[in-house]
């Protein structure tokens, strides 16, 4: 008697997209119990932490808030991960993307006036690309895993931003904290509405859902990288380069991560300190797989690991629950994820002897 | 049961009997009431097309496969056994097409690996070496299997099987990876394990090879019995119409017109195309006209694929001097599609078409260089139109252009690609394998619209391993053998004998000498 493990034939579509409403289902089971293994009524708890954030206005502004920069970053991520190619490090990609924009914000001669903006996220493109560039270049040159270059240059980002910070670009006037000088006014987003903080990032992020969607459904160049991603064999036949599926790949995360590093400069943020995210490079991998690399997927996996942000302040705030809890639920939904696309796509069964 | 086979069996109990087995997968039954019987010492074809439930049947009697019906009766003892551990128990080996052999481990250690208990290996070699003596085969126990030819390595094989002192041996197919004259010697070996009493099921679709080996057959066709037969007196017309209900269908042939100048020209091309684990090409020259089909002639491994990547731009560039379409050859393989070659590569899934993706996509895959981009964008719509075409024009099984690539057949998605390269309308024609588990009626219908190709204009070379299929429609042939390219052979020349003796001439023991 021994386990196999064996393809299920015939999986419907239907049956795919549910694959991450059931993982979602299951963490919202496991979240409950857990709340309830810590001694709270895990129905309130729940309601506290998945439904309170947003029946007021203000709340879903900070939905959005958070929602922006994941759904931007998930967009770029979206198209290597086609590709198979595994750009682990947004975090350090959006973070040298913040730099970029903030650089220009304190730098750039005064009386620029319309133009600091466009200018800062230039720069923040720039300086997010580049960042991927680097794990790029190592792998088709030199066949480098760019899992572990992405990773250890978000590491080497955070020290980048931590020098900067505590050195050359700490405000003179902030009191010796690890932070800079606010952007000029001009290099600052307005709030849609003087209540809230949520600015015209949204439409960018609707931008980035739209463009992605070209780039999957319509565009040849979104179709070289599905072949490579699906069977590199099949892009060799035909000469569909693996080098431009590297670069393209890791150049697309790289900039939409340093936009959404711009739109945090630029937008909630107004300056740069020593923490500028609270994850949203590695999150943004998990809205990316619950969305399952598809736009409007990635649109609804944005607003709701938003909504683990938002709900593990609220439950911090009136049940005392540390909020590191966001953590917990993202984990759980990653594990609950992965474990339901499994067994999709496979199945378990006894088998009658050695074979 | 049929009365011949008990006439065959005279009154000696059967080795192996089978009574009514079948056996249903979800939508297609696989076998359906097959029964049959095998006496001792008797070398028993099982005949039929691909697809048509022969290697279900086999895995069955080995037990690799639980049959829904019937019973099987081995020395008149009913047989329930369900795995290939217990059938090797019983006597029952199988010599399956594709070789599990260790490379890097010499042939005594290979076989010693699936003999039970420990032993000394020098013990071993010295009984490897009396068994193989006792059936004139050719093997030295202590050489590495890396080094050995295909045909070395199937009698690796079938040695392994015969120090089990086996009563029944099951071949399938044994003759697809064998050069003509070591077909020869594979038979003097196979008569003489029957001559000890060992029964042979031989698996096979050619039906000469049958004729000349066999006793009986029993023939296949979508998994039933439509016939048996004694295939030394059964005449191939009657032994086809059981097999495929027909004659076997032959190909028009208009004699060629060649274009003035060559349409592909490679010069002195040397050097491991496919890296260090890939066979060297020594010093390949050839010419390709417009017009006509050259064949590539050899067993795989000797080259073909090193060379068909070359021509196709997947290989690393060795510098040679190439040519296309009076052009120097562009480096990638994109730019020498959009020049105009075309190529359907002997591995279909994974390389000529992404599993997981739509006939539609699958269209686009090469489809890029004929009008499905436009600015940049996929015309969806028109490559679905195409698919359409395809599938419509080359008869492929398939539900819609949404199809994925992996839900069809080996032999329909070969039809799906080659329809897809020629869609194309290429004016060079690179085609690996053409009809590799093709049924025969499909096979014609490949070889025909390769023929139509070639005589619209087009330059067309063909790798195959089957010397009939090559003799059938090339103009001319080369053999590739050990990465060196013969002469070019004139198909009014090409005989099996002589094609045979350029793909064994260099080295291959079966060929030099003779069995004892």
């Amino acid at each position: 008697m021994a386990l196999r493990i064996e393809p299920r034939r015939n999986v419907t579509t239907m049956t795919r997209l549910l694959a991450p409403v059931t993982a979602v289902v299951l963490t919202l089971l496991f979240g409950a119990s857990l709340f309830w293994a810590l001694g709270f009524e895990p129905l309130t708890t729940l309601y506290a932490f998945f439904i309170g954030p947003v029946t007021t206005l203000y709340g879903i502004s900070e939905l959005l808030v958070k929602a922006v920069p994941l759904i931007i970053i998930a967009c770029g991520l979206a198209v290597g991960f086609r590709a198979n190619i595994w750009n682990i490090g947004a975090e350090g990609q959006l973070i040298m993307g913040a730099i970029g924009a903030a650089g220009v914000g304190l730098f750039a001669p005064a009386g620029l006036g319309m133009l600091l903006l466009p200018l800062m996220f230039l720069a923040a493109m720039l300086a997010g690309m580049a960042w991927a560039g680097i794990a790029a270049l190592l792998r088709a040159r030199f066949s480098t895993n760019e899992i572990l270059v992405t990773l250890m240059l978000t590491y080497i980002a955070g020290f980048i931003l931590s020098w900067l910070v505590r050195g050359p670009w700490r405000d003179p006037m902030g009191f010796n904290f690890p932070q800079t000088a606010l952007m000029p006014a001009d290099g600052m987003l307005t709030p849609l509405d003087p209540r809230f903080r949520v600015t015209a990032s949204v439409f960018f992020a609707l931008l980035a859902v739209g463009l992605l969607w070209i780039f999957i459904a319509k565009s040849f160049a979104g179709y070289r990288l599905a072949v490579g991603g699906a069977a590199p064999r099949a892009a060799g036949y035909v000469g569909f380069s693996e080098k431009s599926a590297i670069w393209t790949g890791l150049l697309t995360g790289g900039a939409a991560a340093g936009i959404a590093g711009f739109y945090e400069v630029a937008g909630p943020l107004g300056q740069i300190s020593a923490v500028i995210s609270p994850g949203y490079g590695f999150t943004a991998i998990i809205v990316a797989f619950i969305g399952r690399l598809h736009p409007v997927g990635i649109l609804l996996g944005g607003l709701f690991l938003a909504l683990t942000y938002v709900g593990g302040e609220a439950v911090q705030v009136s049940y005392g629950i540390p909020a590191h809890i966001t953590r917990v639920f993202q984990g759980l939904l990653l594990f609950f994820l992965l474990a339901s696309e499994f067994f999709t796509s496979w199945r378990i069964i006894r088998s009658g002897g050695p074979v | 049961m049929s009365s011949k086979d008990q006439t065959a069996a005279g009154a000696e109990t059967p080795r192996l009997e089978l009574r009514d087995i079948g056996k249903t997968y979800p939508g297609v039954v696989a076998n359906d009431a097959i029964s049959l019987s095998v006496a001792p010492g008797e070398i028993h074809a099982i005949l039929g097309e691909n697809g048509a439930g022969k290697s279900t049947l086999m895995k069955i009697i080995y037990g690799a496969i639980q049959p829904d019906r019937g019973e099987i009766l081995y020395d008149g003892q009913r047989l329930s056994h369900n795995s290939p551990a217990q059938a090797r128990a019983l006597g029952i080996e199988m010599v399956y097409q594709h070789f599990s052999l260790f490379e890097t481990a010499t042939v005594a250690e290979n076989i010693a690996l699936c003999l039970p208990g420990r032993m000394e290996l020098a013990q071993l070699s010295a009984r490897v070496g009396e068994t193989a003596a006792r059936y004139g085969l050719n093997v030295d126990p202590s050489r590495m299997v890396a080094d050995l030819s295909m045909g070395e390595r199937q009698q690796v094989e079938i040695l392994r099987c015969l120090m089990r002192d086996p009563r029944l041996l099951i071949l399938d197919e044994p003759t697809s990876v064998l050069a003509p004259q070591a077909v020869e010697q594979l038979f003097t070996v196979l008569r003489k394990i029957a001559e000890g009493g060992c029964s042979i099921i031989y698996i096979s679709h050619k039906l000469d090879e049958v004729r000349a080996l066999c006793q009986s057959a029993t023939v296949l066709r979508g998994g039933r019995v439509t016939g048996t037969a004694d295939p030394r007196q059964a005449s191939a017309h009657d032994l086809a119409v059981m097999m495929i209900g027909g004659d076997l269908p032959v190909t028009e042939h208009p004699p060629a017109v060649l274009s003035v100048e060559p349409l592909l020209i490679v010069r002195n091309l040397s050097g491991r195309p496919l890296g260090d684990q890939g066979r060297a090409l020594s010093d390949i020259s050839l010419d390709l006209y417009g017009g006509e089909i050259v064949g590539i002639a050899g067993i795989s491994g000797n080259g073909q694929a090193e060379l068909a990547a070359c021509l196709s731009g997947e290989a690393t560039d060795l510098g040679a001097q190439m040519q296309l379409l009076g052009q120097p050859m562009p480096a990638r393989a994109d730019a020498r599609r959009r020049l105009g070659l075309a190529y359907v590569p002997e591995e279909r899934l994974g390389r000529g078409a992404v599993p997981g993706h739509t006939l539609t996509q699958n269209t686009i895959l090469t489809g890029f260089t004929a009008g499905l981009i436009r600015r940049g964008m996929v015309r969806y719509a028109e490559a679905r139109a195409r698919a359409a075409a395809i599938i419509q024009g080359f008869s492929v099984k398939a539900e819609s252009p949404a199809a994925l690539a992996s839900s069809l057949s080996g032999g329909n998605l070969q039809k799906f690609i080659l329809g897809r390269e020629l869609a194309l309308d290429p004016k060079v024609l690179i085609v690996a394998q053409p009809t590799w588990g093709v049924d025969v009626g499909a096979s014609a219908f490949i070889r025909q619209r390769i023929i139509d190709q070639s005589r619209k204009g087009a330059a067309v070379l063909v790798f195959s391993e089957e010397l009939e299929e090559l003799i059938e429609i090339c103009d001319r042939i080369h053999v590739l053998s050990e990465g060196k390219l013969s002469p070019s052979i004139p198909r009014a020349e090409s005989t099996k004998a002589l094609l045979g003796s350029y793909m064994t001439g260099r080295g291959d023991p079966l060929a030099t000498k003779e069995a004892p």
